[in-house]
């Protein structure tokens, strides 16, 4: 017999934030404590705010913020601002796909990593830049983006 | 004139206001320590700024240094990132550029410590005064143009206190609004200035105000637009980031004009700092008495709440954004009605963007005439850009309408890098246009960008230049808006599907004759029949390119090539025999092991195995390695 989903996490956050709440920060704050938004997650919203559970699907997944599958143990967000692209992020895009055979939205096989686009850090003056857990990279060349990447563990 | 913070009583008078900012401004004037600012928004953080904050507190605490070590939004200066200004009682302040950690020791103990003020290290002083070897701000081409109305806090306040804004005149603009103005008398002073939306469709603010006013339901609501999903654009965060409380007193004056008490903020998720300084301002105010029951002690009331997007392009649109508030799908639905009329929870609902806000509190303690009196005609005030792209001096300028894209690419922007020619400056983000180079002396404002096929846009400005090429850039905004259609109407959403396989396959050399008609007539109907301005825009840069740049089109269908040697599948990479000195680099960093030749003998790429991943452009030191 399957092991029931611990839901005890989303009922905290229901707790804390009320009837009220509204379906997007519900849907925000359910990601960040369960580090995607899995079927049941999205089942159990959908029954405390008494909405049916294919409206929370469609606005779960129309925004780009919303992951229904795990993710990679780390985050690499290129950026692929119109400015940074003008310099080159192209390339680097492809690299990642050479080596690590994934495509932007992807995750890598084992888990290491996801890969994601981003428009815009607002980092032009240091592009292509990227975003690797949480730290901005500046002055990205193919090489210092697959240096970063073997360091991740 | 940035200080500690000071407990004051509750302002429940304009009195009141005045007093604390006279006791504010005060208390400033008797400091006597040196003051060492750092630039801590986004930009100056994503450089290493707050390394470089760590390296100062500790080389201060070491070394027991009395002086105070304070933070500021973006000065604009992104080229100079990491900036340190240090500011000494009685002497200008001086702007230390590109400061790393390293630098620390030497900066503080030259320039702090002692009196060396070290002007190899410096770009310019800002503010009043000057020194020896270094350019007061207004002298350097970077800023002598620029016209600092909306930007005038940012990098000389603390965004995260309350009391420096207020210090600064700040909430001067709403005591007057309260006490003095009735609510019709605003609004004619909003039209009365011109002032059009900043977000870039460019309507005129003041009637969209007197459209809500007028319109009948309560409650009435205010939004302001803080989705800034233009690529490239970041004037809203550093405004945001910099000078939040010019946005709060923009909305209070705003709610008490159309007569609305709620006002929501709807910030992208991807601007994690803004969102904490707009919610730190925001309680702030409210312990000021400045947002909420009875504000200033007048019979208005008002509160701000802030909903964060999830990572929506398209919820920059005003009626998607209205829905993703509601915790909707972001779609857009037809107009009329206008938000203006009906709105969020179908009520009359004012939205405008970040900076149209943000030029009230002036408008009002200023006046109409003040704001129309730079600018053109009928584009009256500044605009706020982020020049970026292939250009040397890259960074936020406020301009006033009516400068030429020529002055603002070679004059304040230094031109463009490695002495390479210009070709062209995109405006507008996905729904803009690209303007070639005999147009670079066009006044830049509303109509006259119109004319010419572009848009102004939020303010995204982006250089580029021989080595760009237009198609590819087509197919780039392109691409992105297929992924960012909210998918409702059809031409958008199948129209761009379509438009992007006719680029693609342009792209790849497999573009027949007539497909450059096929594509510019699919544009023009997309651009007609589309529910929103995202579908109803998006043909833009296919159009302005193959306007001005058809000679490119017509190189990758019928020559089978990419003349600014981008398009992968149209170009070879090639090794000029007379640069290469043999060094072999390239050969061992090729990862398809493509590249053959021995020490000293001129290499060979074997074109057969070559992905064009550019690496041995990247790693040859010679330039040897050429597109064709």
């Amino acid at each position: 017999m399957a092991e029931a989903f611990d839901l005890s996490k989303l009922d905290e956050i229901f707790h804390e934030l009320g009837q009220d709440i509204g379906l997007i920060p519900f849907l925000q704050r359910a990601q960040n404590s369960y580090g995607y938004l899995p079927r049941e997650v999205i089942v159990g919203i959908a029954n405390r705010l008494f909405m049916p559970t294919s409206k929370v699907y469609g606005v779960a997944t129309f925004y780009t913020q919303f992951h229904l599958t795990p993710r990679g143990r780390h985050l690499v967000q290129m950026c692929d601002g119109t400015a940074c692209r003008v310099n080159s992020s192209r390339d680097i895009i492809a690299q990642i796909n050479e080596v690590y055979g994934i495509k932007p939205g992807e995750t890598t096989e084992d888990f290491k990593f996801t890969f994601e686009l981003v428009y815009c850090l607002g980092c032009c003056a240091i592009g292509p830049a990227a975003i690797i857990d949480g730290q901005v990279v500046g002055h990205l060349t193919q090489r210092k983006m697959i240096n970063a990447l073997e360091k991740l563990e | 004139m940035l200080m500690e913070v000071t407990k004051v009583p509750k302002i429940t008078s304009p009195q009141t206001l005045f007093g604390v900012s006279e006791e504010i401004k005060s208390k400033a004037e008797e400091r006597n320590r040196p003051q060492i600012i750092v630039g801590l928004s986004s930009c100056g953080i994503a450089t290493g700024g707050r390394n470089v904050w760590s390296a100062i507190h500790d080389k201060l605490e070491k070394n027991k240094i009395d002086a105070r070590l304070v933070q500021t939004g973006c000065i604009g200066m992104c080229f100079n990132e990491v900036l340190v200004d240090v500011k000494k009682p009685g002497a200008p302040r001086i702007a230390y550029k590109n400061i790393t950690p390293e630098l620390v020791e030497e900066l503080i103990e030259d320039c702090v410590v002692s009196d060396n003020v070290r002007s190899d290290l410096a770009y310019c002083i800002i503010g009043e005064g000057s020194y020896d070897g270094i350019p007061n701000w207004m002298e350097t081409p970077f800023f002598v143009r620029q016209t600092r109305r909306i930007l005038r806090n940012c990098g000389f306040i603390d965004p995260e206190k309350i009391e420096e804004y207020i210090a600064k005149d700040g909430y001067k603009a709403l005591a007057k609004v309260l006490y003095e103005m009735e609510p019709d008398e605003v609004i004619d002073t909003v039209i009365k200035s011109g002032l059009r939306g900043r977000g870039g469709a460019g309507f005129p603010t003041g009637q969209k105000w007197n459209f809500t006013r007028l319109a009948k339901g309560e409650p009435k609501y205010l939004v302001c637009n803080a989705d800034e999903g233009d690529p490239g654009a970041f004037m809203d965060r550093s405004v945001i980031e910099g000078d939040p409380h010019s946005l709060l007193e923009g909305m209070l004056i705003a709610g008490y004009a159309i007569g609305a008490s709620e006002g929501y903020i709807y910030c992208r998720a991807e601007y994690p700092l803004a969102i904490k300084r707009l919610k730190i301002a925001i309680e702030q105010a409210r312990e000021y008495g400045l947002i909420g029951e009875n504000i200033m002690g007048a019979s208005f009331s008002f509160d701000v709440k802030i909903k964060e997007g999830a990572g929506a392009f398209v919820c920059g649109e005003e009626t998607a954004l209205l829905a993703s508030i509601q915790d909707k799908r972001g779609e857009a639905r037809t107009r009329p009605p206008f938000p203006a009329i009906s709105g969020l929870y179908g009520k009359p609902t004012n939205i405008n963007n970040v900076k149209s806000y943000a030029n009230v509190p002036q408008i009002i303690l200023n006046g109409a005439d003040w704001f129309a009196g730079v600018g053109t005609e009928k584009s009256t005030g500044t605009k706020v850009f982020s020049l970026v792209g292939r250009i040397n001096n890259t960074g936020l300028i406020e301009v006033p309408m009516g400068i030429t894209l020529r002055e603002i690419v070679y004059d304040i922007g230094g031109g463009i890098p490695g002495g390479k020619k210009f070709k062209a400056v995109q405006t507008g983000g996905p729904s803009g246009g690209c303007i070639p180079e005999h147009l670079i002396d066009i006044p830049v404002d509303f109509d006259q960008l119109r004319q010419v096929g572009a848009m102004m846009g939020s303010g995204g400005m982006i250089v580029m230049d021989e080595n760009t090429c237009m198609v590819d850039i087509a197919k780039y905004f392109l691409d992105f808006l297929k992924d960012e259609s909210c998918g409702k109407c059809v031409p958008c959403r199948e129209g761009i599907k379509r438009m992007l396989e006719l680029l693609n396959d342009i792209c790849n050399g497999k573009g027949k004759d007539g497909d450059v008609d096929l594509l510019a007539e699919l544009a023009r109907i997309v651009t007609k029949a589309s529910l929103c301005a995202l579908g109803g825009t998006a043909p833009n840069p296919i159009l302005t390119t193959i306007r001005y740049f058809r000679d490119e089109y017509e190189a990758h269908v019928r020559d089978k090539k990419c003349p600014a040697g981008v398009c992968k599948e149209l170009i070879q990479y090639f090794i000029d025999e007379q640069k290469c000195t043999g060094c072999t680099r390239c050969v061992k960093e090729c990862p398809q092991e493509a590249i053959s030749g021995e020490r000293n003998k001129p290499h060979v790429i074997d074109i057969s195995n070559c992905v064009k991943c550019g690496i041995c452009r990247e790693v040859c030191r010679f330039e040897a390695v050429g597109i064709k």
